[in-house]
C-alpha cells in the first residue's frame, strides 16, 4: 500500500509548489502540510486530479499544541478508493484565524467541521451552519482545547424545588489526582542531587 | 372553493422516541406528511472520551473504546491496539491475531444481528429481535468465558489479546456455528421477502455511489452503493489476508440493500470464524516483549525483573514513541479511524476517534428530504446508528 506514496508527494509538490509547505512520510503515512489559504484548492486538485482521486474525506479533526505560535493543527484525512491511498493534509492556524471550509467540496466536511468548532473553537469561514454539535445547548468553551479542565466548569443535577435541571459550578468531593507517571530515571532532564559530581571523577 | 393557509411544522422526534436508537432529537421541517428538512441534534450522549483518553495512559484507555459503539465493542479495541502497535513497532504473535479476528467477527455478528433486527422492528416485524438475542446471548457468552465481560471486553490489548482461549471454548463455537445457518435461514424466510418489510425499505433513502463518498461513507452503507470497498480486503490487517471470504455489494444503496447486505455478510462472518478456529495455530497469545505486555503470572513467583515489569506496566504504563498514525478497522459499521499523536509520554497526546456512523447520520437531511415520516424510521434503522460512537 505504501509504494508510490513517495511518488505522490513528488507529484504534489511539482504540481502545487507554492502550497505546500512540507512533505513527510511518516511510519508508511503521507503528510502534507499546506498553507492555509490554499486548503480548498489542495483539497480540490486532490479529489479531481486523475493521479490523485482522493474522493472521499474521511476525517477532520485538530490537535492543539499551544505551545506553538498558531497553536491549532488541523488534519484531514483523505481516502482514494481507485488507488487505495490515504493522504493526510495538515495546517496550522491559531484562535482567531479562520479556516476556509471544505463544505462546498465535500459535504462529509460539514459535520466534521461542526465538530471541530465545538470542540477546538477553530472558526470556518464560509461554513453554511457552524453550530455547536457535541456540547450542550449554550454550552461555553471548548473543551478539547489543552487549557480547558478535564472536568470542565459547570456540572448540572435536577432541583426538586425549581422542578427542572439547574447548572452549577464544578464542586468535586476529593480533588482530580493526577499522577506524573514520568520516570525519574527516564523521562525527566532535570538534574539530580550528586550528579554535578559525575564530570569531576573524570 | 376558498384558498385554505397551509403552514409547515416542525415536528420533534426524539430524544426519548425507541426508533430513536438510543439519544438521537431529530428536528423536522414537515410539509405534511412529507420532510422539508431534516436536523439531527445529536449529542445528548457525549461524555467527552477523546478529553479522558488524554489523562489515562495507554492501556487505561482501552476500556473507553468499549463504551463507544456497545453494540460491537471489539472492532473499537482493535483499531486502538493497532494504532498503539504501529507506532511502538511491536507486533501481535499469530495467534494472537487469530484470536483477534476471531473475536472481531463475533462482534460484527452481535453488530449485524442486533441492526438487522433492530430494523425488521423499527418497521413493524416483532419476532426478529426476540430470535436474534437469543443469538446475541449465546455469543456474549463465549465473551463472557475467554475475559470475563459479556459486553465491554477491554480483551484486545496493544500487543496481543490479554488472554488465550480456555480448554473448550472453540468446540463451542464451532458448534454454534453449525447452528447458526439454520437461524439465519430462518431470519431471511422472515424478512428478505416479506411483503409488509420490502414496501417499507425497497427504493427508501436511497443514495448513488458518487453521493456516497460525497458523503463520507463507508462500510455496509458504502457496499450498498455498488461500491466492493472493504477494508479487510484492500488494506488488510492482521491475518484477514489469509483468511478467504468474500465482500457482498449492493445494487440501489437503498434501505433493502443495506439489510441484504448485512445479511450477507452475517453468512461471511460465520465462514472466517470457522476458519480462525481451523487455521489458528498454538503459540503465545501476546507479544514477548516486557516493555508492552505484562508477563505470565507463573514467571512473576519467582522472577523480580518479571515482578517490576508488571507493577511498571500497571501503573506508570509503557511510553510510545513520540509519533502520529491514522488507523483504519472495518468495524461493522464501516471504517473506524484511530488518529493517536504521542509525544512519547505514557499517555496519549491526543486520540481522536473517527466514527463511522457520524458521516452516515450527517447524510441523514439528505437521505429522508421528500419521504415521508415513516420513513424516516426505516432510514434511520437502516444506517445502523448507535450513539455511544457518534456522540463519543
Amino acid at each position: 500500500m505504501d509504494t508510490g506514496l513517495r511518488e505522490l508527494g513528488e507529484y504534489l509538490v511539482a504540481a502545487m509548489g507554492d502550497a505546500i509547505k512540507e512533505v513527510a512520510l511518516v511510519s508508511e503515512e503521507l503528510i502534507v502540510v499546506v498553507e492555509r489559504e490554499a486548503i480548498r484548492r489542495v483539497l480540490s486538485f486532490l479529489r479531481d486530479d486523475v493521479n490523485c482521486q482522493f474522493k472521499q474525506l474521511m476525517d477532520v479533526t485538530a490537535v492543539d499544541f499551544p505551545g506553538r505560535s498558531e497553536r491549532f493543527e488541523v488534519v484531514y484525512n483523505l481516502l482514494s478508493l481507485t488507488h487505495n491511498r490515504r493522504i493526510r493534509i495538515k495546517l496550522a492556524t491559531d484562535e482567531q484565524t479562520p479556516v476556509p471550509t471544505a463544505t462546498s467540496l465535500f459535504n462529509s466536511a460539514n459535520w466534521f467541521e461542526r465538530e471541530v468548532w465545538d470542540l477546538f473553537g477553530i472558526f470556518f469561514r464560509e461554513h453554511p451552519d457552524l453550530r455547536r454539535i457535541l456540547t450542550d445547548y449554550g454550552f461555553q468553551g471548548h473543551p478539547l482545547r489543552k487549557d480547558f479542565p478535564l472536568t470542565g466548569y459547570v456540572e448540572v443535577r435536577y432541583d426538586d424545588d425549581l422542578k427542572r435541571v439547574v447548572y452549577e459550578p464544578v464542586k468535586l468531593p476529593q480533588d482530580f489526582r493526577n499522577f506524573d507517571f514520568l520516570s525519574p530515571w527516564e523521562g525527566v532532564q532535570a538534574q539530580l542531587p550528586g550528579d554535578e559530581k559525575a564530570g569531576e571523577a573524570k | 372553493m376558498a384558498e385554505t393557509q397551509i403552514k409547515n411544522f416542525t415536528l420533534n422526534f426524539g430524544p426519548q422516541h425507541p426508533s430513536a436508537h438510543g439519544v438521537l432529537r431529530l428536528v423536522l421541517e414537515m410539509d405534511g406528511e412529507t420532510i422539508d428538512r431534516a436536523d439531527p441534534h445529536v449529542g445528548l450522549l457525549h461524555r467527552g472520551t477523546e478529553k479522558l483518553i488524554e489523562y489515562k495512559s495507554y492501556l487505561q484507555s482501552v476500556p473507553y473504546f468499549d463504551r463507544l459503539d456497545y453494540v460491537a465493542p471489539q472492532n473499537q479495541e482493535h483499531a486502538f491496539a493497532l494504532a498503539v502497535e504501529k507506532l511502538t513497532g511491536v507486533s501481535a504473535p499469530l495467534r494472537g491475531q487469530y484470536i483477534r479476528v476471531l473475536y472481531a467477527e463475533i462482534g460484527r455478528v452481535l453488530n449485524h444481528i442486533f441492526t438487522i433486527c433492530a430494523f425488521a422492528m423499527d418497521i413493524g416485524a416483532m419476532t426478529p429481535m426476540l430470535w436474534g438475542f437469543e443469538q446475541r446471548e449465546r455469543l456474549m457468552e463465549f465473551c463472557e468465558r475467554v475475559c470475563g465481560a459479556r459486553l465491554h471486553m477491554a480483551y484486545f490489548r496493544p500487543g496481543g489479546v490479554s488472554l488465550d482461549l480456555p480448554a473448550g471454548l472453540a468446540d463451542d463455537i464451532w458448534e454454534w456455528t453449525e447452528k447458526f445457518t439454520a437461524f439465519l435461514d430462518d431470519l431471511e424466510a422472515l424478512l428478505t421477502e416479506n411483503r409488509i418489510f420490502k414496501q417499507r425499505s425497497v427504493d427508501v433513502g436511497a443514495i448513488s455511489a458518487e453521493d456516497a463518498f460525497n458523503w463520507g461513507f463507508s462500510g455496509p452503507c458504502l457496499r450498498a452503493a455498488g461500491v466492493p470497498w472493504d477494508l479487510r480486503k484492500a488494506q488488510p490487517y492482521d491475518v484477514y489476508d489469509r483468511l478467504d471470504f468474500d465482500v457482498p455489494v449492493g445494487k440501489h444503496g437503498d434501505c433493502y440493500d443495506r439489510y441484504l447486505v448485512r445479511m450477507y455478510e452475517l453468512r461471511e462472518c460465520q465462514k472466517i470464524i470457522r476458519q480462525c478456529l481451523k487455521e489458528m495455530p498454538p503459540g503465545p497469545v501476546r507479544a514477548d516483549d516486557r516493555k508492552l505486555a505484562p508477563p505470565p503470572r507463573r514467571e512473576m513467583k519467582h522472577s523480580m525483573e518479571a515482578l517490576i515489569h508488571h507493577f511498571k506496566l500497571y501503573t506508570e504504563g509503557y511510553h510510545v514513541p513520540p509519533g502520529e498514525t491514522y488507523t483504519v478497522v472495518e468495524a461493522p459499521k464501516g471504517e473506524f479511524g484511530v488518529y493517536l499523536v504521542s509525544d512519547g509520554t505514557n499517555r496519549p497526546y491526543r486520540c481522536r476517534i473517527r466514527p463511522p456512523g457520524f458521516p452516515h447520520l450527517a447524510a441523514m437531511d439528505f437521505l429522508t428530504r421528500g419521504h415521508m415520516l415513516a420513513d424516516v424510521v426505516a432510514v434511520l434503522g437502516s444506517l445502523d446508528i448507535v450513539f455511544g460512537e457518534i456522540d463519543r
